[in-house]
């Protein structure tokens, strides 16, 4: 079947099953390798994308269901005002390690300050427990999410 | 046996072992011409300036610096990169970092003689090396502006990637001097910098990999896109070692997407147009599979075989004094301690991409053994292993389990039957179930106590060798230098000391290095038991152990420190403990301490966690802290939830609802002291690993009085009893 995404903007046309998770067609079909896969039951989060600026888990999202929602990848975050302060701060914080599951959490984090812009340790909890982080930078992922929300708590460094 | 002597020396099992024998000397690999063959040398325009494996610089002044090891999420390219330009005096800000080719004879790991980026030992093996390359080729550059000014090259000096002769005001870029510069000899003992003098190494500068994975740009080997390539994913026997006996294909050969069906003797696979095709067509395979005798063994089977091996002699591995003899004074303690198998899950699932096209193979993949996938990949294509290009890539987590070429090898396997390149993609069940294996380890310790000190020591480590599998060379006279490296190289005073080891190979399941190898079991066990002892002694743990640290002074001081910092003997409430642990390990000296409750029903919530370490020269000091932030929970992850456990040959344990990670509303602070030191530069990815379960363990018996002697964490031996 053919389907008509919207993703950061620009519309694609796709010829794949109704079923197809949106990750293997931002993957595989439209070579958008930002996004990625973990664990394939959303148990990990690297695969978080935007769907109308809520964060969903691409690897159980299917194309169907997408519809003409604009989708936003890693990407594309960049070009929003959270998204570009989150990468900044994510940079300025040194969070990256091996950076598999930076997209995805850059994508939750980028959600969560968009819709709340000081967010509290409880409410960054809960917005980003999702994403597993293998290499366990989730110490600078928190100061980061701070810096970015702009509460003047950077590390010295 | 202390730990002051040099980072290195505690190799002593490993580098011996090798054959050819193992140099810490470097095989000098400086020569004039390029040297980054077989790939390089037609696209390299005549001046450019290459005067070792390492570096080369083009007539624009562009500087290219060529990484030897893996980067794996540790820093690596960053800090070897810093040495390089810091010798070399490049502009660090222009630098070009590029993936190192396969070659054990331009990049050997000098500890291990091949090409390997594993055991903590990136920066404290290259450090000489790298140095000596900068150097080498800043001289070079430097006689260079020296002769065309005809001056003495001792009145220029060299920064930011120019030389400059102060009195006469002239410059030169290393660009310009790139042609002149290639056509001198390679000096043989560069002057190395003063260690005072340095501006790169010791500053906390940016990444150079971070800012490309913050937008999604940085490619993956599960990434690489291939002209006209094919997505493939597979299914090995879901019990460990059996065969495919018969495939029904007809449901997967409907599926929409799906090209083709492989079927090999040992694994199945399906190509598709993408992974879901593939995936969908694998899930509609009808296999029936040869399980073969392992079908039958469960957990219990392998547990049973390593607890009675363990109670045979082992090869000795250390002995000092009389350990019998001190055995008898004092106050006598037993103790055993069990780890269980462990996955790595890294989170990038095993992948490789292959194109076969005839007499060649190319392969994309992220390796810890470039040369290894190289040799693995022509052995089962059935070419000279010359004709293997490999495209090493930034590694979505490497931990060990990339030490291994067997996802190339598949892959390869696989491709010689598709007619277009394809990408073979594990799904993450199938990364879980045919991961190589963290042996189980059973520790038995023995030791004696009078008036507050430790008399005599046994320790048995019984297990699994990796070494044995993995390096056989270096498995020497019974000996896996690797799991018994932290008993031997014990960092108290102890005038008699006895360490032996027990090699038990498992059943069923491969084992592999896992990121704190042989250390992470004896760090456990040791540490463990030292607050067993000092408990029987009536004395504060941290007290107990800086008694007994003379001969360790680096460690002493980390301790001291940690103590301080984490506000050691400070009041606490009920079922709240501090754990400590001191550990010598790859080369530094860590001291930690983990401060958790233990709630009424056995549930654990870490509140803090403090850190102090002498790495000696610290190359990149937010990058030693970065890495014991994340080591300490890997490390805590799995002494709270990890577990392998084996069913009738299969894996239990599939994705990560199953085998648990830790997350961020589970992570405490962690606050990372780094000590200014001038020694050799000690190793550090492994370090907060092996660290993080002893101080959790300790904790919770400092909270509860429970003294676990196994992990993951016994939440029903640790909840409050019912009455």
């Amino acid at each position: 079947m053919t389907f008509s995404i919207n993703v950061n903007g620009t519309t694609h046309n796709v010829d794949v099953g109704d079923d197809t998770p949106l990750l293997w067609v931002l993957r595989d079909v439209l070579g958008m390798t930002g996004t990625k896969y973990g664990c394939g039951i959303a148990q990990c989060g690297a695969c978080t994308v935007h769907v109308d600026g809520n964060p969903v888990r691409s690897c159980l999202l299917p194309i169907a269901a997408v519809g003409t929602r604009a989708v936003t990848t890693i990407e594309g975050i960049g070009a929003t005002e959270a998204g570009s302060k989150v990468q900044k701060a994510w940079l300025d914080l040194e969070v990256i390690q091996c950076g598999y599951c930076q997209s995805g959490q850059i994508m939750s984090a980028a959600a969560l300050l968009a819709r709340n812009p000081r967010p509290d340790d409880a409410d960054i909890n809960a917005a980003m427990a999702g994403n597993i982080c293998r290499c366990g930078t989730y110490v600078r992922i928190r100061e980061a999410i701070k810096s970015a929300a702009g509460d003047g708590s950077r590390r010295p460094s | 046996m202390t730990s002051t002597h040099a980072a290195l020396s505690r190799r002593v099992v490993l580098q011996s072992g090798l054959a050819g024998g193992l140099t810490l000397a470097f095989q000098w690999p400086l020569r004039a011409a390029p040297v980054n063959e077989p790939q390089q040398s037609a696209d390299r325009p005549n001046g450019q300036f290459a005067p070792n494996a390492f570096i080369r610089v083009d007539k624009s002044g562009r500087t290219t610096l060529v990484m030897p090891q893996a980067e794996m999420g540790q820093g690596v390219y960053t800090a070897i990169a810093m040495i390089l330009a810091e010798e070399l005096d490049a502009d660090f800000a222009q630098v070009v970092i590029e993936h190192g080719p396969p070659s054990d004879k331009l990049y050997a790991n000098p500890i291990f003689g091949i090409q390997v980026t594993g055991n903590s030992n990136s920066i404290r093996s290259f450090w000489d090396k790298l140095r000596s390359a900068g150097a080498a080729a800043r001289a070079m550059l430097i006689a260079a502006a020296a002769a065309q000014w005809q001056v003495d090259a001792a009145s220029c000096s060299a920064a930011n990637g120019k030389v400059s002769h102060a009195a006469s005001n002239r410059t030169l870029t290393y660009g310009e001097l790139a042609d002149t510069a290639g056509k001198l000899p390679v000096p043989d003992k560069p002057k190395l910098k003063d260690p005072k003098d340095f501006t790169l190494i010791g500053k906390p500068l940016k990444r150079h990999d971070t800012p490309d994975k913050s937008d999604g740009k940085t490619i993956y080997g599960i990434d690489a896109m291939v002209p006209d390539m094919k997505f493939a994913t597979l299914a090995q026997c879901p019990v460990l070692g059996g065969k495919v006996k018969h495939v029904d294909d007809s449901a997967a050969k409907k599926v929409s997407g799906v090209r083709q069906v492989v079927v090999l003797d040992d694994l199945v696979a399906v190509v598709g147009d993408h992974m879901w095709a593939a995936w969908q067509g694998l899930d509609a395979l009808k296999v029936t599979w040869d399980e073969g005798p392992n079908a039958k063994i469960n957990s219990t089977d392998i547990w049973n075989e390593l607890r009675a091996a363990s109670k045979k002699d082992g090869v000795v591995a250390k002995s000092l004094g009389d350990v019998t003899m001190g055995l008898t004074q004092g106050e006598r303690f037993d103790a055993d301690y069990e780890l269980p198998l462990l996955a790595h899950a890294v989170l990038e699932p095993m992948n490789c991409t292959v194109r076969l096209t005839p007499g060649a193979c190319e392969i994309w993949t992220g390796t810890q053994v470039q040369s290894r996938c190289q040799e693995y990949a022509a052995k089962a294509a059935g070419i000279p292993v010359d004709k293997v290009t490999v495209n090493n890539h930034y590694l979505g987590g490497g931990f060990g389990r990339r030490l291994e070429p067997d996802m190339v090898e598949s892959a390869v396997r696989i491709a010689k039957k598709v007619s277009s390149p394809i990408k073979v993609m594990w799904t993450r069940e199938e990364d879980m179930r045919h991961d190589v294996y963290r042996p189980a380890y059973r520790d038995t310790i023995s030791a004696s106590l009078s008036n507050g000190k430790i008399v005599a020591w046994k320790y048995k480590v019984s297990g699994s060798s990796v070494l044995a599998r993995w390096l056989p060379p270096a498995f020497q006279n019974g000996i896996d230098g690797d799991a018994v490296d932290g008993a031997v190289d014990m960092p108290y005073d102890i005038p008699n000391a006895h360490v032996e080891y027990v090699r038990v190979e498992p059943r069923v399941v491969t084992t592999g290095f896992w990121r704190g190898v042989g250390p992470n079991n004896n760090v456990f066990a040791i540490e463990s038991f030292m607050d067993e002892l000092a408990r029987k002694a009536n004395m504060d743990p941290v007290a107990f152990r800086l008694g007994m640290l003379e001969g360790t002074p680096r460690l002493k001081a980390a301790l001291k420190l940690v103590a301080e910092k984490s506000g050691w003997g400070s009041p606490l409430p009920t079922r709240v403990g501090r754990g400590v642990c001191a550990q010598p390990s790859f080369g530094s000296f860590i001291a930690t301490v983990v401060e958790a409750e233990v709630d009424d029903v056995g549930a654990v919530h870490l509140r803090r966690i403090t850190c102090a370490v002498d790495t000696g020269i610290a190359v990149n000091p937010d990058t030693i802290m970065a890495q014991l932030q994340g080591g300490l929970i890997f490390g805590l992850t799995a002494a709270l939830w990890g577990e392998v456990t084996i069913e009738k040959g299969r894996v239990q344990q599939s994705n990560f609802n199953d085998y648990r990670m830790l997350r961020i509303d589970e992570t405490p602070p962690i606050d990372v002291h780094v000590i200014k030191s001038a020694e050799h530069p000690g190793g550090i990815g492994e370090t907060g690993a092996t660290a993080g379960p002893p101080a959790l363990r300790n904790a919770i018996y400092a909270a509860t009085g429970v003294p676990l002697r196994r992990l993951p964490i016994d939440r029903a031996a640790i909840a409050v009893k019912k009455a």
